[in-house]
Parts: structure tokens; C-alpha cells; sequence
């Protein structure tokens, strides 16, 4: 099978600090990859790297067959992969309705001036988008003053609301209650079973990793040091004593 | 044969000079507050108003000497009494707020401004060349200079000079550098930051005052001057980046001598060449011959 | 609920000057400043401030001033249709290059190319006519040459059902996806770019947009005051757009008129107090309005509406 994502020898430093240092993986269609790692050992770079918010020294990053490497990340986001942040990336002075409406709306073509932005086949859309990710409750409050778990899933929403082919998730359950984590990835992971998304994400939580991923890629010093199944890699002692500082 | 080219150069050097003291000022306070002043023009103008009236007053007193002195003199009043009282109240209201209300704020601080000079110093224009007549000319090579334009040339490099000096090496320099770099980080360490904007922006209005004080002697200062000096001002900062001062002394020798080309070769369109330099740099640089920005952390 | 105020907005202006006349003048300025503050207010949507507008303003006026001297187009309707064509394809290929700026950089590019205009209005004289600028003959309606008061009154009412139309549209235009991507840019442009929607085109179409309101606006007052001038294209004009624009508040089109209208009333009745030092006072105005009303008077109403609201 061909890797929907492939990444070869990428790199970049900023300053003095090497970000990525040769960075070779391959994502293969319907996994959810789980990335792991220190602080600082460059996974956001990693992100920002393939969905060209940065572009590297050398290297290639490639999506399904064609090089994306330089590409900006408008162009790549329609090319089929989607983003969500660390910091939730939001439309401040919108609700959270009007957030996963714009995304449906950015899916559909924003070129549009004959119809209202919100019309009942793109609200109902993101309504059901919403209530997959326990948001209804939340739908017409202005996402500025929402607390951080809350921000974190409308991000989500966004990025789901534009139906990839790859979803990058950065750090999903930060900010998000240990009972609701659980459900949480459960509903994420359902929903991209079902429409056969593949998925990366950071996360720090290695329960959440344990049990949701069938991939686990250890990040260190801007390169995976280590890679292997989430039970594999999760007891073994030099990856827990090194990477994350157990031992 | 170096000599028939010797006054150009002067002349686009000189030029230059004045170019570089109005657009300095406005970078140098874009750079540190984060504030471009659409009102720059308008202290340009009035350091140009008040050197005129105090050099006249002064030379009518029969001390003529002294109208060099309302050169330097008249741009630290304005900047001492118009600087921290503008930065206080206005400016400081929209640290932190969205950038459209700084811009709004300080357009409107530029349309009060203009009108109070044409109610206090009418339409007609203003001249007072004694300070240029006083300083005479030398003959240097065979060739005919007036020292007011050498003395310009020296003034914007001691100018350039210290400026360096003051934000590389002196205290004040360092703490004006650390707010620039991380406000957050500099309060925390006891650093008075509205102490410092207020310091910033008071020399950026000096220069631009002084800038319009020496101008004075060589134009008539009319309505106007002000607006017609903010977009010189802006497209010289922006040809050399905005908030780099090197940047806008490299882009005010550009302006000054193209200009001076122009006008031996197509004097009609010497006011528009220095938005067309501007024009040409920032397709092939989008930020300016040292300017860039920065991306933002997601 | 916009439509209810620039009907009533539409029918009052068409109203009063049968009984004041000479307010019909007004009114039609009103019009053509409302929509060039229409174009600078679309900008402020996206978070941009164009402090140079007026350069559109001119640029219609002038369009129709050479369409009738070098063309010989006399009819109105074609007159303005040209004249915003023209002005629409200028601010296309200057947004082009201005859609890469955000900010003050954008504000004061703006400045500086409406400055450049100014200045080249000025002193191209055998083109421009120079600083006395060009006459504007009377546009004949439909191959009928009316006499001056059948025209004024023509052009009033067609100014009115152009406003009305033009905010239909801009409302609509505002609360359709790409107007409403346009909000979105200054609240978090990267979002923007990773929904794989380009930032650069959503400003590209409202900068164009914007520009041939403001050449629509530029070409009405270039028939109604039957005369052109560089100072169309200065710095004080754009202002007075700037003004208006945060007087009417941004919330919908309609405001931008509403701001026009009073501030025309204002000038015509302070002209005899105040004309040395208007643009003080549009700068004094400009600031009380940023500190204490930034809804502009389009919010003023809309609160005095909850507060009172209509029984029916």
C-alpha cells in the first residue's frame, strides 16, 4: 500500500536551534499515528512543516502521491489535509456555530455573494458536526470567552467540518477533563473510522495513546528516535526514561 | 571631472539629509512603540512654523546668529510639550487595542493639527533663509557649496551616529531595546515600559521637528507641508523597512539622489520619484530593503 | 431590519426638497460621499483602514470629465457606468499589488498612491487642466438635453435608487461567504488560510468593490457640481470618507449613508462658522466618535431601538 504521507530527510533550523533533523516517516491510509516527545523536541514544527506554514531547508514532504513541500497551507488544506492547533486557531468574535459554518462554507466555496453565509444546508451540516463533538450546548456563544477544552473542540470541529483525507491534531485532549477525554476520542476516532480519515496527533496523555492509536512515533531532537506499536514503544523503558523522563 | 559632478552630489546628498530626519523619526517610533504616526507630518510642519517665527523674531531683534539657534531650539519645545502630552493621552488609550483604532487616532490627531497651524499661522507662506545666508559658501575644488547643505550632510550623520550610538550602547538604549523585544518580559524585570514609549515617541516627535527647522530655511513652509511629509516620510521608511533606522538612511541617500536626477532630467515628475523607488522596492522586497515579519506561533 | 432604514432614509431625501430645494443639492453630495464611504467602510470590515480613498473618488470624477471631452459620451447613465467601469478595473489592478499589506502599511500605501494622484492631477495640465481642473458639461438623459433644474432633479432621484440598490447589494454581499471571509481576515487570517481559503482574493474582490463605489460616488458629484478638481483627491477628502465610515458604524451598509447624510447637513449649516477649520473638527469628531461611540450612529440607533422598541 502507498503512504498517503510520506516525509523524507526533512530539515530547518531557526537561529541556532535545529528544529528538524531529518525527519523520515510514512503514514499509510486509516491509521492514527500518535506522536510523542519532549517539549521543544520539534513536533509543531513537524506540523507546521507539512501543512506549509514553514517551508525546510531541504527536503519532502509528499500527500498522496504529489510533492507538497512548498505549497502554501491554503493550497495544501484543499489539496485534503486539515489542521488543528495547539493554540485553538478560532474567528474570535464568532460563535461557535458561525465558526463550523465557515468551514463548511470554505469546503463548499467561499466565492458565493447569492446566498447568506448562514443558509440551512450549510447550518444543519455544521449542527451535526457539533453534536458529534458535544458542542451543541455551546453553539451560539462567542468563542472568545469560552474556556480553553471548549476552544480546543471547536478547532476540531473546523478542521473535521472540512472533510479531510488527513487530519494533524495538535495535542486534541489538552485543556479537555480527564472524564471527557475518553468520550471525546472516542468520537473523534468513530468518526474517522467511518469516513476512513487517517490521523496524526501530538498528544502528551499516554493513556489517550495507549488506546487510540495503532502507531506510535517517538519525536526527539527534531527526528522520530524511535517508532512501533502503542505497546511496544509505551514499555519500553529507554524510550519512557529518555523521551518522557519516567525512570 | 570629478569636480562637475561634485554639487550633484552634494545637492542629492543634501537632500537626502532632510529626507532621512523626517522619515527617522517615524521609524524609530514604529520600531519601538509599534505606533506609525499619521500626525509626523504635522510636527515636521510646526518645527518648521516655529523655527521660522522665532528665527524672524530673533533676527528682527537684530541677533540673526540666534536664528540658528530657533533651529534647535524650536523642535525641543515641540517636543517637549507636545510629546509626552500626546503619547500620555491618546496614544497610550490604544496600546493593546486593535490596530484600525491607532491609525483612526492618529489620522484624526493629523486633521486637528493641520488646521490649528493654518488658524494660527494662516495660508501665506513662510520663509526665513537667514540661517542659510549667515552660513555663506565655500569654494571647494574650483566649485561653488553652500555650507547650510554641508552642515545638513553633517547633522543627519551625527544624527544617524548617535541615534546608534543611544539605542546600541547606552542604558537607555538597552531598556528601549529589551521593551522592543519582549514588553511582557521587560515589565516583569522592573523595566518602566510607558516610561519608555513616552521617551520614544517624544525624540521621534523632535525629529521630525527638527527635521522640519532645518528644512525651513531652504522652502516656503505653507499648508500642506505636513501631509506632503508624511507619505515622503512613510515611503522612505518603507523603502528601508519599517522600524530600521540603517534602513532609512540607506533609503533616503536612494530618494535623495534619484530625486536629484529627476531633476535634470524630468523635473515635472521629481515629486512622484520617490513613490516610484517605493513602488519598485517593495514589489521586489514586500517589506522594505531591511524590514521583515515575523510569523506568528500556532 | 436594514431595509426599513434606507427606504425611510431614501424617501425622506426624496421628500424634503420639494419643499427646501436647495437641499436636494445636498442630499445628491450626501449620496455621492455615502458611497465612496460605503467602499472605505467594506475595508474596515476586513480590518483594513483605506486613508486614502478619495484616489477612487477622483478617479470617477475625472473618468466622466474625459469620457465627455475625449469620447463624447453626453448621456448620464453611460457616463456612470463608464466612469465606475473604469474606476472598478483601476482599483483591480491597484489591488493587486495592495492585497499583500495589512494594517498601517496598507492605510498608508493608500495615502501615499492618493497623494501621487493629487499630485500628478495638478501638475499634468494639458491633461488634467492642472489645478483648475476640468468643466463638466450637462449629460443629456436618454438623447434629451434637460434644462439644469430637470436635471439636478433627474440626478436626485437616480442617486437615491442607486443607494437603495447599492445597499440591497452590499448587504447582501456582506452576509454572503466571501463578505463574511472578509470579517474573518482581521479576526484570525491564518484560520482563514488553513479552511483553504485565500486571504489575498476575499481583499482583492472587497478592494475592488470598494473602489467602484467610491467612482460611482466620484462620478455623481463630478455631474452634479458640474466641475473637477485635484483636491478631490486629497488627503482631507479621504478623511471626511474615514469619518463618515466610522460615523455610520460598520454593521451594514446603510450606515455609511446614514453617517453621509448627517455630515453633509452638519457642513452645510457650519459653513458659515466653520469653514477654516473643518477638518479640525472632522478630526475632533473623528476622535469622539472612536472613543465614545464605536458603533457609530448605525449603533446609536439600533440601541435606542432595544430600548425603545416599536409597538405595533
Amino acid at each position: 500500500m502507498n503512504a498517503i504521507l510520506a516525509v523524507r530527510d526533512l530539515r530547518i533550523s531557526f537561529g541556532g536551534v535545529v528544529a528538524a533533523n531529518g525527519i523520515d516517516l510514512d503514514v499509510y491510509p486509516h491509521e492514527i499515528i500518535a506522536v510523542i516527545g519532549p517539549n521543544g523536541s520539534g513536533k509543531t514544527t513537524f506540523l507546521n512543516l507539512c501543512t506549509g506554514y514553514i517551508h525546510p531547508a531541504s527536503g519532502t514532504v509528499t500527500f498522496e502521491g504529489e510533492t507538497i513541500t512548498e505549497l502554501s497551507p491554503r493550497v495544501i488544506t484543499t489539496r485534503g489535509i486539515a489542521r488543528a492547533f495547539q493554540i485553538p486557531q478560532l474567528f474570535a468574535s464568532h460563535s461557535v456555530l458561525e465558526n463550523v459554518i465557515l468551514a463548511v462554507a470554505a469546503r463548499h466555496g467561499i466565492w458565493d455573494v447569492m446566498q447568506p453565509l448562514v443558509r440551512p444546508s450549510y447550518r444543519d451540516e455544521a449542527r451535526e458536526i457539533l453534536s458529534l463533538l458535544t458542542l451543541s450546548d455551546v453553539a451560539d456563544r462567542l468563542t472568545a470567552i469560552l474556556p480553553e477544552g471548549t476552544r480546543k473542540l471547536t478547532d476540531i470541529a473546523i478542521a473535521m467540518a472540512l472533510k479531510p483525507r488527513l487530519l494533524l491534531l495538535d495535542e486534541p485532549t489538552s485543556g479537555v477533563s480527564t472524564e471527557e477525554k475518553f468520550p471525546l476520542m472516542d468520537t473523534i476516532v468513530g468518526v474517522l473510522r467511518a469516513e476512513k480519515i487517517t490521523a496524526l496527533f501530538v498528544e502528551h496523555d499516554m493513556e489517550v495513546v495507549e488506546r487510540y492509536s495503532n502507531r506510535v512515533l517517538v519525536w526527539d531532537a527534531g527526528r522520530v528516535a524511535a517508532e512501533g506499536p502503542p505497546h511496544e514503544i509505551l514499555h519500553s523503558a529507554a524510550v519512557l526514561e529518555r523521551i518522557v523522563g519516567i525512570g | 571631472m570629478f569636480a562637475n559632478y561634485a554639487p550633484l552630489v552634494v545637492d542629492g546628498l543634501a537632500d537626502a539629509a532632510l529626507i532621512f530626519f523626517c522619515a527617522v523619526g517615524l521609524t524609530l517610533v514604529f520600531g519601538v512603540v509599534r505606533i506609525l504616526n499619521v500626525a509626523h507630518g504635522s510636527f515636521y510642519s510646526l518645527g518648521a512654523y516655529l523655527s521660522v517665527v522665532i528665527g524672524s523674531f530673533l533676527a528682527g531683534r537684530g541677533w540673526p546668529v540666534l536664528s540658528l539657534v530657533a533651529l534647535i531650539m524650536s523642535p525641543l519645545l515641540i517636543a517637549l510639550a507636545l510629546g509626552p502630552l500626546i503619547e500620555r493621552t491618546l496614544l497610550r488609550w490604544t496600546y493593546g487595542r486593535p490596530e484600525a483604532l491607532q491609525i483612526l487616532v492618529t489620522f484624526g490627531l493629523f486633521l486637528i493639527l493641520e488646521d490649528l497651524q493654518k488658524l494660527a499661522f494662516g495660508v501665506q507662506p513662510y520663509s526665513q533663509d537667514v540661517p542659510m545666508r549667515l552660513l555663506g559658501t565655500s569654494h571647494i575644488g574650483g566649485m561653488v557649496y553652500l555650507n547650510y547643505q554641508l552642515l545638513l550632510i553633517g547633522l543627519a550623520l551625527v544624527v544617524g551616529i548617535c541615534l546608534r550610538l543611544l539605542l546600541k550602547k547606552s542604558r537607555i538604549g538597552k531598556l528601549i531595546i529589551a521593551v522592543v523585544v519582549d514588553e511582557e518580559l521587560a515589565r516583569t524585570l522592573g523595566i518602566d515600559a510607558p516610561r519608555v514609549f513616552m521617551l520614544a515617541f517624544s525624540i521621534g516627535v523632535f525629529l521630525a521637528a527638527f527635521g522640519g527647522a532645518l528644512a525651513s530655511p531652504t522652502i516656503g513652509v505653507a499648508p500642506g507641508l505636513g501631509a506632503e511629509i508624511i507619505v515622503l516620510a512613510f515611503a522612505v521608511a518603507a523603502i528601508g523597512g519599517l522600524g530600521q533606522i540603517e534602513g532609512a538612511a540607506l533609503a533616503a541617500i536612494l530618494v535623495g539622489f534619484t530625486r536629484a536626477l529627476a531633476i535634470y532630467f524630468a523635473p515635472e515628475f521629481q515629486p512622484v520619484v520617490p513613490y516610484l523607488v517605493m513602488l519598485v522596492v517593495l514589489i521586489v522586497r514586500p517589506y522594505g530593503l531591511f524590514g521583515s515579519v515575523g510569523l506568528r506561533r500556532i | 431590519m436594514p431595509v426599513r432604514y434606507i427606504l425611510i432614509l431614501a424617501i425622506v431625501a426624496g421628500l424634503l426638497p420639494i419643499t427646501v430645494p436647495w437641499l436636494g443639492f445636498v442630499f445628491t453630495l450626501a449620496v455621492s460621499k455615502g458611497l465612496a464611504a460605503l467602499g472605505v467602510a467594506i475595508l474596515l470590515r476586513g480590518g483594513l483602514i483605506s486613508i486614502g480613498h478619495a484616489l477612487y473618488f477622483a478617479v470617477g470624477a475625472y473618468a466622466v470629465a474625459f469620457l465627455i471631452r475625449d469620447i463624447h459620451i453626453d448621456d448620464l447613465l453611460l457616463l456612470l457606468a463608464g466612469a465606475t467601469g473604469i474606476t472598478t478595473a483601476v482599483g483591480f489592478l491597484v489591488g493587486a499589488f495592495m492585497v499583500r499589506y495589512r494594517a498601517i502599511f496598507f492605510a498608508m500605501l493608500n495615502l501615499a498612491i492618493s497623494m501621487v494622484f493629487f499630485t500628478l492631477l495638478s501638475k499634468l495640465y494639458y491633461i488634467t487642466g492642472g489645478t483648475d481642473g476640468l468643466r463638466v458639461a450637462t449629460p443629456t438623459l436618454l438623447g434629451l438635453q434637460l434644462s439644469r433644474g430637470s436635471f439636478d432633479l433627474t440626478l436626485h432621484v437616480a442617486a437615491l435608487v442607486l443607494m437603495v440598490a447599492l445597499v440591497l447589494l452590499i448587504d447582501r454581499y456582506l452576509k454572503s461567504p466571501l463578505g463574511e471571509a472578509l470579517g474573518a481576515i482581521h479576526t484570525n487570517e491564518v484560520r482563514l488560510e488553513y479552511l483553504g481559503v485565500s486571504a489575498r482574493g476575499v481583499i482583492w474582490a472587497a478592494y475592488t468593490v470598494s473602489a467602484g463605489l467610491a467612482g460611482l460616488g466620484g462620478a455623481i458629484s463630478a455631474v452634479a457640481i458640474g466641475h473637477v478638481v485635484p483636491e478631490l483627491s486629497y488627503w482631507t477628502v479621504s478623511g471626511q470618507l474615514v469619518l463618515i465610515a466610522v460615523l455610520g458604524g460598520i454593521a451594514g451598509a446603510t450606515g455609511a449613508f446614514i453617517g453621509a447624510f448627517f455630515l453633509e447637513l452638519v457642513r452645510t449649516f457650519a459653513v458659515g462658522v466653520a469653514a477654516e477649520a473643518w477638518n479640525a473638527i472632522i478630526g475632533v469628531a473623528l476622535l469622539i466618535v472612536i472613543f465614545f461611540l464605536p458603533e457609530g450612529l448605525y449603533g446609536l440607533i439600533q440601541r435606542l431601538e432595544r430600548h425603545w422598541p416599536n409597538t405595533k
